[in-house]
């Protein structure tokens, strides 16, 4: 290990760049130190060591160009005057303190910057600047330099935040919290001995303060659970709010009977103690990943704006604006936004993102080319074919979007359960009224209420929120990060899984080089090496990491020719390295692999097979998931590595190529029509629409924070070798919700022995649903985290 | 006896209080990041003088 980057603690290599009296990985990482060091803001390395990021290319050139554009400014900020404007930007590299305090101190950089503020768990920072003496375009710009790009996407522009439901939750929870408290203390003194002998101005005084108290929780923190049964029985579904409503309902209804009556203080505390309860609940299950975003579309995924040309002249136009027809430039590493058409250049699009292969695909003239390919080299210019919103990928993902949401929730366990639960408590409520109506008819309507007000299923609804909360924040901690808790209970209905294969089990940044020709020497080897070094074409990149060579030449006249290769003079000689037309003149007769020829000096030396690598431990991945899942492999690509995943998933059959987009889509409905529950992996645009129709997506993700298409969940692509562990941690979770409404069940049928003889006391109320519920949710959260401190490792 | 009646309504009012800051908390947004007040408050507040258009290293 060489010396480590005081920037970004990366590894400096054999020649850090020195700079200060200080080792630096790369050039990127210096200018950053430079920039703070001449503001005196050395203190950003002092507070988190080596917190920096790392930034491949740091030259923005015109990218932000768009940003002087006065229609995407406008929708950018959140507020102007003329003279001061506010704006908020998305900073995925937001991760530590020495982030929170050098974006809040951006002042110290530009002081037309007032003031700055990090929202962390939102990875956002809001900033206020002074419009004269800093444009949007230049704050952006200035955030880029030192490493904390902003993402700025379509989708930001479209909407603006709502309002916040989680703020909404916590009042109400406040709310129920604090007459709560109050009602508990009117309450006391009848459940003590020698309570009854309180006046009957105290008793009227406590009842009518309890009531006072429990209407906003009645009617404002509870109103919730009454909107969601009404929507489930529009649906004709019984959902747990059913039953949770009907106990709400009787219990004021009775208790506000017994306070007019001046019989007693009526069961107010367990009205409120129940909402409050549930409300935890609720809040806990709540917690989501806010920085991580589960339901991006194509928009977050296009650029703001695109240059397009009109008269000769360039213009810069948001993608809204962008018609059929209309002539655009895509600079090197752009994206193209919709279908179009190669007019001018040489095209060379990166479809990595697309279909995760990460070789680029030379395009000739005319050819149509798909949007969402990233151009590689020089500029080039294209006519659109079709609008964005009409382009091929986009229309995939656009197709069944919206159709999940309204299936979820439907079909889950714990509607099931309450499903025949209501119709057994409602059963037991008018057998019980009915036989006191003939036996003692004054305890025939008290026999009813009491029936309903104890089945209340707070300990059966709290179950599910704690169970599965808990096991989202196991599998947070592990790398596995799910949209919302209803994912856990789809995951272990899963028989079927299907996974894409370029970029899900192959790995996208890393492939192995094989040398098939004459045997090279060291110096031969360690030209290669410099000739690749000087490519950032994928397969240079692959070439140069797989030889082991340490120095590297001085390399002269270097030529990179697209979609062709390179040529260079190195210690005199002539060295060229590219596709078997650049070197010897002939099309490859072999489509089904890739082969990267070497000529040196006089005659050509061999090639470089290039094969994938598969991501770590997944065979045996495989081999667990086999016995209990049905498996798929789809893939765009061609057959050449059929031969060597055909062991792994142990035949041939299930293994499919060249499958395009939808191809993949129509396999998984197919699966789904077949009544198989299926699981889809995958980590492209391409596989969008499988994701979407599939019962559960998953996407891997080298970063978290990047883009992924919409799913239910995201996987840390180091984490991949869990997923096995992830999807059996499932079924021990179902487990522990099983056993929880098991126990809820006890309690309330001890509830249900009081309720049908007449005699269930506020008392016993107050006693048996709080013990219920806390006893339920203990059992759930402690048993989770024990089982995940065992099976997950 | 009835002076309980009194404290109650007293008890009622102190908590009411709390309760309309709590709600002002929450609506005021200071719920919604957890994290960066808690390493906030310990950075220095003092930042050295800026010297300007300095490039030179400071030794």
């Amino acid at each position: 290990m060489g010396l480590k980057c005081i920037h970004c603690g990366e590894d400096c290599g054999k020649h850090p760049v020195m700079w200060d009296d200080k080792p630096f990985c790369c050039h990127g990482c210096k200018t950053v130190y430079q920039i703070l060091n001449a503001s005196e803001m050395e203190q950003y390395y002092e507070i988190q060591p080596m917190a920096g990021i790392r930034v491949e290319q740091a030259d923005v050139g015109d990218k932000y160009a768009y940003l002087d554009l006065e229609e995407i400014r406008e929708k950018l900020l959140d507020f102007s005057d003329g003279g001061v404007s506010k704006v908020s930007l998305f900073v995925p590299g937001i991760h530590c303190a020495s982030c929170i305090w050098l974006l809040e101190h951006l002042n110290t950089l530009n002081p037309g910057i007032i003031h700055s503020n990090v929202n962390f768990p939102k990875k956002t920072a809001s900033i206020t600047f002074k419009d004269e003496q800093i444009s949007l375009r230049q704050l952006v710009e200035l955030m880029a330099s030192i490493h904390y790009v902003p993402e700025i996407t379509l989708d930001q522009l479209d909407k603006k935040e709502g309002t916040d439901a989680n703020r909404d939750l916590l009042i109400k929870i406040g709310i129920a919290g604090f007459s709560l408290m109050n009602v508990m203390l009117y309450n006391f003194p009848e459940y003590l001995p020698g309570g009854e002998q309180l006046g009957e101005t105290f008793t009227k005084v406590f009842g009518w303060l309890s009531f006072l108290l429990t209407l906003p929780v009645v009617f404002y923190s509870a109103s919730d659970y009454y909107l969601s049964a009404f929507k489930g029985l529009k649906h004709k579904i019984v959902n747990i709010d059913v039953p949770i409503t009907l106990g709400i309902f009787t219990l004021f209804v009775q208790s506000t009977y017994e306070i007019a009556t001046a019989q007693g203080v009526g069961y107010m505390d367990s009205l409120v103690g129940l909402v409050f309860f549930l409300l935890v609940g609720k809040w806990y299950q709540g917690k989501t990943y806010q920085a991580l975003s589960f339901e991006r579309d194509y928009k977050s995924y296009f650029p703001v704006a695109v240059t397009k040309i009109v008269d000769g002249a360039e213009e810069i136009i948001p993608l809204s604006r962008l018609k059929e027809n209309d002539h655009i430039l895509i600079r090197n590493q752009e994206l193209i936004p919709a279908d179009s058409k190669l007019v001018k250049g040489t095209a060379n699009i990166d479809y990595s993102f697309v279909t995760g292969e990460s070789i680029p695909v030379p395009k000739r003239l005319d050819e149509l080319i798909f949007a969402g390919g990233r151009q590689v080299g020089s500029s080039i210019e294209m006519v659109v074919e079709k609008e964005v919103e009409q382009s091929y990928l986009t229309q995939l993902w656009n197709q069944d979007s919206g159709k999940k949401e309204t299936e979820s929730g439907l079909y889950t366990m714990v509607n099931k359960v309450s499903e025949y639960f209501t119709a057994a408590i409602l059963l037991v409520a008018f057998s019980a009224g009915i036989y006191w109506l003939f036996n003692d008819s004054s305890l025939a309507l008290f026999a009813f209420t009491s029936v309903l007000i104890i089945a209340c299923p707070c300990a059966l609804a709290l179950t599910i929120p704690f169970t599965f909360g808990s096991t989202m924040r196991a599998f947070g901690r592990k790398g596995f990060y799910i949209k919302n808790t209803e994912v856990i209970e789809n995951l272990d209905k899963i028989d079927t899984v299907v996974f894409d294969k370029t970029g899900t089990i192959t790995l996208n940044r890393s492939m192995k080089a094989k040398f098939i020709g004459d045997t090279l020497s060291e110096d031969e080897l360690q030209m290669i090496k410099s000739l690749a070094a000087n490519s950032s074409h994928p397969l240079s990149v692959a070439i140069k990491e797989n030889i082991e060579s340490e120095d590297l030449f001085e390399v002269e006249n270097f030529q990179e020719i697209p979609a062709m290769g390179t040529s260079a003079l190195i210690n005199g000689k002539r060295i060229n390295m590219g596709s078997r037309k650049f070197i010897m003149g002939k099309v490859d007769n072999d489509p089904n692999s890739t082969n990267v020829y070497i000529f040196i000096e006089n005659k050509v030396a061999g090639y470089f097979s290039i094969e994938n690598t598969y991501r770590e431990g997944l065979a045996e991945i495989i081999d667990n998931l086999k016995n209990k899942y049905d498996l798929y492999l789809l893939s765009g690509d061609n057959e050449s590595e059929k031969k060597n995943l055909a062991p792994i998933f142990g035949s041939e059959a299930n293994l499919f190529f060249n499958q395009s987009p939808s191809d993949k889509m129509e396999f998984v409905k197919k699966l789904k029509k077949e009544g198989k529950k299926v699981l889809m992996i995958g980590d492209g645009l391409n596989d969008a629409g499988a994701l979407l129709e599939s019962d559960v997506g998953l996407t891997i993700a080298d970063d978290i924070y990047s883009f992924s298409p919409a799913c239910e969940g995201i996987i840390e692509s180091s984490k991949f070798s869990g997923l096995f562990d992830f999807l059996k941690f499932t079924h021990s979770a179902m487990n522990v919700v099983k056993i929880s409404f098991i126990i809820s069940f006890l309690y309330n049928l001890i509830g249900l022995f009081f309720a049908v003889q007449g005699t269930l006391s506020p008392l016993i109320a107050a006693i048996l649903m709080p013990i219920s519920s806390v006893s339920v949710v203990a059992f759930a959260t402690f048993s989770i985290q024990y089982l995940s401190r065992k099976k997950l490792s | 006896m009835t002076i309980i009646i009194f404290l109650i309504i007293i008890g009622i009012l102190v908590a009411g209080a709390f309760l309309v800051g709590f709600i002002w908390s929450v609506k005021s947004g200071q719920y919604d990041d957890m994290y960066s007040p808690s390493v906030r408050v310990l950075f220095d507040e003092k930042i050295p003088e800026k010297k300007k258009n300095s490039l030179n290293p400071r030794k």
